[in-house]
């Protein structure tokens, strides 16, 4: 399993060697300073400056995502619903509250994302992937993603992530992640009912199509989700009022 | 060629010395096994005046002695129910998996009384009888009074119950077998009540019954034998099995040895994670976040005054003056590269925020397994109400190999009035290939 997550992020890291050698000339180092973005330079250490993602293909992106959505993620890890060996042991000693503050700073950060890459794949596997982001496929029951994750695909306030800035590595780890039972959400877990419904080409398909679209200049998650009927109730962690007054008298200590 | 039957057979002197060997040995083990099976069958378990399970006073002191005895620690999967168990605890005999200590009839603790609770904490047996693996830390809950075994059960009992059945074992034969443990325990148990240190203060003796008793430090802090032996009074460090860490000596001043320290450094490192003198990492974090982080003060304090007595014993770092080789250049730039931004060009830190790395006692310490660990995976210290935002440090496994590894924990270790032997890539493989990364 550990090698089927890692063989693709290798593969990747091996093209993108060149552009990342460039990338990374030597920061000249930064002074310390009392911030939540020193506070979480273990995270930026993998995930890229403010969390743009590494070059690498294989973290993901954390800027600019719902604060819901990361919050819940790093509880997963934490706690067990999501399996990756580093996330989980810096995450262990870490409270609630200093969680959600870290997900808030995350999720607050507006930078630009880079040009995405051309699709890699045939004509008919890309267009395939279109149609089952936008339409879905109503024969075998699978929803549309943009159902769930935005018309423009950038997410839903609080709790749903956007698809795109996303390399296809990842997407395709996650979503297989998701079929075998390794990554798990808070229960209903809607996400693991769509993606035992997809076959290993739907999965292709889509990460394909969707690493190479655009993010649009406006990538913010969408407020609220066009009212569709039949739309599944997702599971969520409930931000609970410990976790939020601990947040608000820890970031009045630091400001 | 004579082999061993052959030479039986020719020389009738060796076959009698065989045999009587052969004889002495099974003896032996029977003796070892019969002391062991009798050991704490427990006629004085039962209790004439049985407390009120539903006092609230009770169930508050229950979950008082939960906390400082750390249950949930292990009997607490990641994400599952409180209590519940599952967790698998692993040995190097095998597996043992955490049972579920909620009330449920069928998978939990439904059908005990407090005199069975007893049983299995003072004399380390189950309701049943059978005897218990020591992965429950019974050498040291042994000493748990029977007031706060009550307590702790009636907290136990009033849990929601969970319906999640107990994970048979993993072990090894003969590990796994009832007269292995009984040998086990003929050799490293006897049920023993705490006795009060009369010439010692009220504080320190309270001190001694958590340190030893309930909080059951020596679990890590001390050494184990072939057999998984120790003393559950030794608190001289030790590395914990399988997990890949060292719990530092609590006697060596250079080593996590308190002796010296102000007393308030010592109650606030076990509130709340770190102190002036120094912090957690690693499975201590653990302890404090989920243990003594919720300590009464007076708590805290008692077990500081006991900790603090302890005896000073020398630890190998003080033994034997290390000879160094010629610091690597590259081990320094490595150093400028990665790690002198927070921790500062001389390797004095940050306050309150990063560790000075000179004269850091976890740098010098002799086994090097926590520094490649802290080095590989990063960590932060944990997060409580006294230190509720902690800085953290990044992982380094995908950034350095073995040997820059190596180079650059050889350079701090050599640097700054650091004297401690170099790490070696083989040391960090080792630790790599033991964690699966």
């Amino acid at each position: 399993m550990r090698l089927l997550v890692w063989l693709p992020a290798a593969l990747l890291c091996l093209s993108t060697a060149v552009s990342a050698q460039t990338a990374t000339a030597v920061p000249t180092p930064k002074p310390f300073e009392d911030s939540i973005a020193q506070r979480s330079l273990a995270c930026t250490h993998c995930h890229g400056a403010q969390g743009r993602a590494a070059p690498d293909g294989y973290y993901p992106r954390l800027a600019g995502k719902p604060a819901g959505y990361l919050y819940n993620q790093l509880l997963n890890f934490r706690d067990g619903r999501r399996h990756y060996g580093l996330m989980t042991q810096l995450l262990e000693p870490l409270s609630d509250g200093y969680l959600l503050e870290i997900a808030q700073h995350f999720a607050a950060l507006d930078l630009p994302y880079p040009a995405a890459l051309p699709a890699a794949g045939s004509r008919e596997l890309v267009e395939r992937g279109r149609v089952l982001v936008m339409q879905g496929d109503a024969s075998r029951q699978l929803p549309a993603c943009v159902q769930c994750h935005g018309q423009r695909m950038t997410g839903v306030l609080p709790n749903v992530p956007g698809l795109l800035g996303l390399p296809r590595d990842y997407l395709n780890a996650q979503m297989g992640a998701w079929r075998a039972g390794k990554r798990r959400a808070h229960a209903p877990d809607c996400m693991a009912q769509v993606a035992l419904r997809m076959s290993p080409d739907d999965i292709q398909a889509v990460s394909v199509w969707l690493a190479s679209q655009p993010v649009p200049s406006d990538s913010k998650p969408a407020e609220r989700l066009a009212a569709v009927a039949g739309l599944p109730v997702c599971g969520t962690a409930a931000i609970t009022a410990s976790a939020t007054s601990a947040t608000s008298a820890k970031t009045g200590v630091a400001r | 060629m004579k082999t061993p039957q052959t030479l039986l057979r020719k020389r009738p002197a060796l076959r009698v010395l065989f045999l009587s060997l052969a004889t002495l040995v099974l003896v032996l083990v029977s003796a070892l096994v019969w002391t062991g099976w009798r050991q704490g069958g427990g006629d004085e378990i039962v209790k004439t005046t049985l407390p009120d399970l539903s006092s609230p006073a009770l169930l508050e002191r229950g979950a008082y002695v939960a906390r400082a005895g750390n249950c949930m620690g292990c009997h607490s999967d990641k994400g599952g129910a409180p209590f519940a168990g599952g967790r698998a605890i692993q040995t190097p005999f095998g597996a043992v998996f955490a049972s579920n200590l909620t009330p449920d009839p069928t998978h939990g603790l439904g059908g005990w009384s407090a005199s069975d609770f007893w049983r299995a904490m003072h004399h380390g047996r189950s309701k049943d009888g059978r005897m218990l693996y020591p992965v429950f830390p019974y050498p040291n809950y042994t000493q748990v009074s029977r007031d706060d075994s009550d307590a702790l059960f009636a907290f136990l009992q009033s849990l929601p119950p969970a319906s999640q059945a107990n994970r048979k074992h993993e072990l090894r034969w003969p590990f796994s077998t009832q007269p292995a443990l009984a040998v086990w325990r003929a050799l490293y148990f006897s049920p023993t009540p705490f006795v009060p240190e009369p010439a010692q203060s009220a504080d320190w003796n309270r001190g001694a019954y958590l340190v030893q008793g309930l909080g059951h430090c020596a679990a890590c802090h001390a050494s184990r034998n072939a057999l998984g032996g120790s003393s559950p009074l030794d608190l001289a460090g030790g590395l914990i099995p399988m997990q890949n860490w060292y719990a530092p000596s609590l006697n060596s001043p250079a080593e996590a040895g308190v002796s010296r320290w102000p007393q308030d450094h010592v109650v606030a490192l076990l509130k709340t994670g770190t102190s002036p003198s120094g912090s957690v990492q690693g499975p201590m974090a653990e302890v404090v976040v989920h243990s003594t982080q919720h300590l009464l003060d007076s708590d805290l304090r008692a077990m500081a005054v006991f900790l603090q007595a302890l005896p000073e014993r020398a630890s190998d770092i003080e033994r034997a003056p290390v000879t160094r080789t010629q610091l690597s250049k590259s081990g320094g730039q490595l150093y400028d590269k990665h790690c002198a931004q927070c921790h500062g060009e001389s390797g004095q830190g940050v306050p309150n925020a990063y560790p000075a790395l000179a004269g850091n006692r976890a740098v010098n310490l002799a086994s090097t397994v926590n520094l490649v660990q802290v080095v590989l995976h990063g960590g932060y210290p944990p997060a409580t109400a006294g230190n509720p935002r902690p800085y953290g440090m990044p992982p380094y496994v995908m950034d350095l190999n073995d040997k820059e590894t190596a180079s650059v924990l050889s350079y701090i270790r050599g640097s700054w009035g650091n004297q401690a032997a170099e790490v070696t890539a083989v040391d960090v493989n080792q630790a790599r290939q033991r964690s699966g990364r």
